[in-house]
């Protein structure tokens, strides 16, 4: 229903919004931090961290993707987050005792990837960075294969296309060409499903995100560009990273930007369904700014204390993902004292899966290494492979005599 | 087609529009392929014939031509990128080299990554810095790549037609100077697995070993040694990765006597591990260690230098000389 609602609809892109009205006022010279504060009151908002639904009519055009929401779809989001967190902390803490080598926590970002998961259909395509574990959940990918090139027995245990999920990628926006080529392929196939790539603020910096925008304008490919600007790449922010809000860059493409709260689940929902619904109507690439927070460190092998102080993470916690939808499910007698209960007796089973299956994961086979450097074979790796096997067969002779 | 004498850059074509009819997932991307049928009119005429969707003027970025070709791929597309030029290819590097050559095994053998690189390459047109290059080592070295370079038409055609065929993306190595040079192309031939060898010159007293551009010049080379009752083998290596270390070996093994030649700078270059591994192979049949000619180890030179730079007929036999006075 909101689909054919939205085609109707006469548009007003984000873009042009920006250009219009308060973005024509940040023009004005002003420094990265001003402007980015400015724009603030851009942010597409639905639900307040106080839990409360708004009805801003500037915001009419994304409401609608989420206007006829269920009480189930919303407790179906908050289940999706509060197991996502629960499996994000099972992890941080499988590295702490040594099961995993690194990982790299999505605490704080769940509302962006829950949002944007959901608002996903079955025969789209998702490029993540190696963050997206909330994504990855929405497309169903099971959680303990994301564990595996974290614990280091590969480099990425999932098949791509049994969930339209690919591989997490480490190198910094290289998958925001990759998603593009993909949606350029989609175009070329008819087809009209949509393709969303996911980076941070940190890779807006990088050149491949900014041929990606290009490539994707210039095609008009079915592409959604998804940046959870969670404040911090490492040690840096935003300051470091760009002069102009994020959302901005879309405009000087040639495609609409929006800024949405990161942590407000419904609006990532809502706005990353007009996203991809305009995407699949062959209307082009957008871009999304989720505005979020990483809670956490980069990674286990990060320390936050040495750049960053703890009232800034303080002030976020206010407006932590989680609690504002269940702010807003208890206000609206959404959900009962069952419904928590049992989600929580549903996430401590899932921890204890996760570890469970993270402890008995076992080393891969020593001729692994050999394994898929080709698809159609090399000479070279065979030879060495043939080297190896002598090689390590030599002990068992010595273990023989 | 029947047998039919043509230029390079023309079988390169011929090869591609075969690609192009026979599979419809096959597309052409790069910049300036399109109407212009790029600078060396390798994809002349194929934008007309099959349509601004399948043969693609691209934005100029070379990591974006690579990156949305990895895209495509995953989404089943087989295509065929044009670098314009050797020494445009490197903000493409790290695609290549971080996703491209790596998607296969990270996926454990799920995605396949069928993408051809085509790179004209190398010197000897007196053209402007960047355009003489010969960087196929720094593509050798990465594993989940294969590199090939054809050095005449016939070769041109079908080790093209492979290199789309081939599941694995191949960095496909032009050598431009020899765009012109014309050869007999018979397309119904049954072509030889892609990665192997080829004697294209038998003798008895030193094998050179070459690839590219520098086979014509080696063939050179042996015409002038046999004026002076020198009998050479050579070897046409036509894939640097994997690189056939067998027909070297046999050759070898019956010559005594390795010189191999290349464009590119000598050191750490392909020539540095084809010694390195027949040495290992043939140690007690050579009579000589294995010698190298290429280029220096400097930026390659500006026009006017380059005759000094690269490999001719004097330096080979220079080093034909010294391997026979061991």
């Amino acid at each position: 229903m909101t689909e054919s609602t939205a085609a109707r609809k006469p548009r007003r892109s984000a873009g042009s919004k920006a250009a219009g009205t308060t973005g024509a006022k940040r023009t004005t010279r002003k420094t990265g931090t001003a402007a980015a504060k400015g724009s603030e009151t851009e942010l597409v908002q639905l639900l307040t961290p106080e839990g409360e639904r708004t009805e801003d009519p500037a915001y009419a055009e994304y409401a609608q993707y989420v206007a006829d929401i269920t009480p189930d779809e919303l407790r179906g989001l908050y289940r999706d987050m509060v197991l996502t967190r629960r499996f994000d902390a099972e992890a941080t803490a499988l590295q702490r005792q040594g099961e995993l080598g690194l990982w790299a926590s999505l605490l704080g970002q769940e509302a962006a990837q829950i949002g944007s998961g959901r608002a996903t259909r079955e025969d789209d395509y998702v490029f993540p960075t190696y963050r997206e574990h909330g994504v990855a959940w929405c497309r169903g990918v099971d959680p303990t294969n994301l564990l595996g090139m974290f614990r280091g027995v590969n480099n990425g245990g999932w098949d791509p296309n049994s969930n339209n999920f690919h591989l997490y990628t480490i190198v910094i926006g290289s998958q925001a060409l990759h998603a593009t080529g993909y949606a350029m392929g989609v175009a070329k196939d008819g087809a009209d499903s949509g393709v969303i790539a996911y980076f941070g603020d940190g890779a807006s910096s990088q050149g491949d995100v900014s041929e990606a925008f290009n490539f994707a304008a210039v095609y008009n490919a079915p592409v959604v560009f998804f940046c959870q600007n969670n404040q911090w790449a490492i040690s840096e922010s935003n300051e470091k990273q760009t002069r102009v809000p994020l959302y901005q860059r879309a405009q000087g493409f040639g495609f609409p930007g929006v800024r949405v709260d990161g942590n407000d689940v419904l609006a990532s929902l809502a706005v990353t369904r007009w996203a991809l619904e305009r995407a699949r109507r062959g209307e082009g690439p957008a871009l999304i700014e989720a505005y979020t927070y990483r809670m956490g460190a980069h990674t286990t092998s990060d320390d936050p204390s040495r750049y960053r102080h703890d009232d800034e993470r303080a002030a976020w916690e206010a407006k932590d993902p989680i609690l504002r939808l269940r702010r807003f499910l208890e206000s609206a007698d959404h959900a009962d004292e069952g419904f928590f209960g049992q989600l929580e007796a549903e996430s401590e089973a899932l921890g204890k899966r996760v570890r469970e299956v993270v402890r008995a994961m076992p080393d891969p086979d020593r001729f692994a290494i050999f394994e898929n450097v080709y698809a159609d074979g090399h000479a070279l790796v065979d030879e060495e492979r043939a080297q190896f096997a002598a090689y390590q067969a030599s002990f068992a002779e010595a273990e023989g005599v | 087609m029947a047998a039919e004498k043509m230029a390079l850059a023309k079988a390169i074509n011929e090869s591609l529009r075969r690609a192009l009819e026979s599979d419809p997932k096959v597309l052409i991307m790069g910049e300036d392929v399109g109407k212009l049928g790029g600078v060396f009119r390798v994809t002349d005429g194929l934008q007309k014939d099959f349509g601004e969707d399948r043969v693609i003027d691209t934005p100029l970025a070379e990591s974006g031509i690579v990156g949305t070709a990895i895209g495509l791929a995953l989404r089943g597309y087989r295509p065929v990128v044009e670098i314009q030029f050797d020494g445009f290819v490197f903000p493409a590097y790290d695609q290549i080299v971080t996703q491209l050559a790596k998607m296969h095994a990270r996926s454990l053998g799920k995605v396949k990554m069928p993408v051809v690189i085509r790179i004209p390459y190398g010197g000897g047109i007196g053209a402007v810095e960047h355009h003489s290059e010969s960087p196929e080592a720094l593509f050798a070295h990465v594993a989940g790549l294969k590199v090939v370079s054809p050095s005449n038409a016939a070769d041109a055609y079908w080790m093209m037609q492979q290199a789309i065929q081939s599941d694995d993306p191949v960095i496909y190595f032009e050598p431009k100077r020899r765009y012109w040079d014309k050869g007999e192309v018979d397309a119904e031939a049954i072509p030889g697995p892609l990665h192997t060898a080829r004697v294209v010159r038998e003798g008895s007293d030193l094998t050179l070993a070459a690839y590219g551009p520098m086979v014509k010049l080696c063939q050179e080379v042996a015409d002038a040694a046999a004026e002076e009752g020198r009998s050479l083998e050579v070897v046409d290596l036509r894939s640097i990765s994997p690189v056939d270390f067998d027909t070297i070996q046999d050759s070898v093994e019956k010559t005594r006597r390795l010189v191999v030649v290349h464009e590119a700078p000598v050191f750490l270059g392909s020539g540095a591990e084809i010694a390195a591994r027949i040495t290992e192979r043939c140690f007690y049949h050579l009579e000589a260690p294995v010698l190298r000619v290429g280029g220096y180890h400097a930026p390659y030179p500006p026009a006017r230098l380059e005759e000094e730079y690269l490999p001719d007929l004097d330096r080979v036999l220079d080093a034909v000389d010294r391997s026979l006075a061991y």
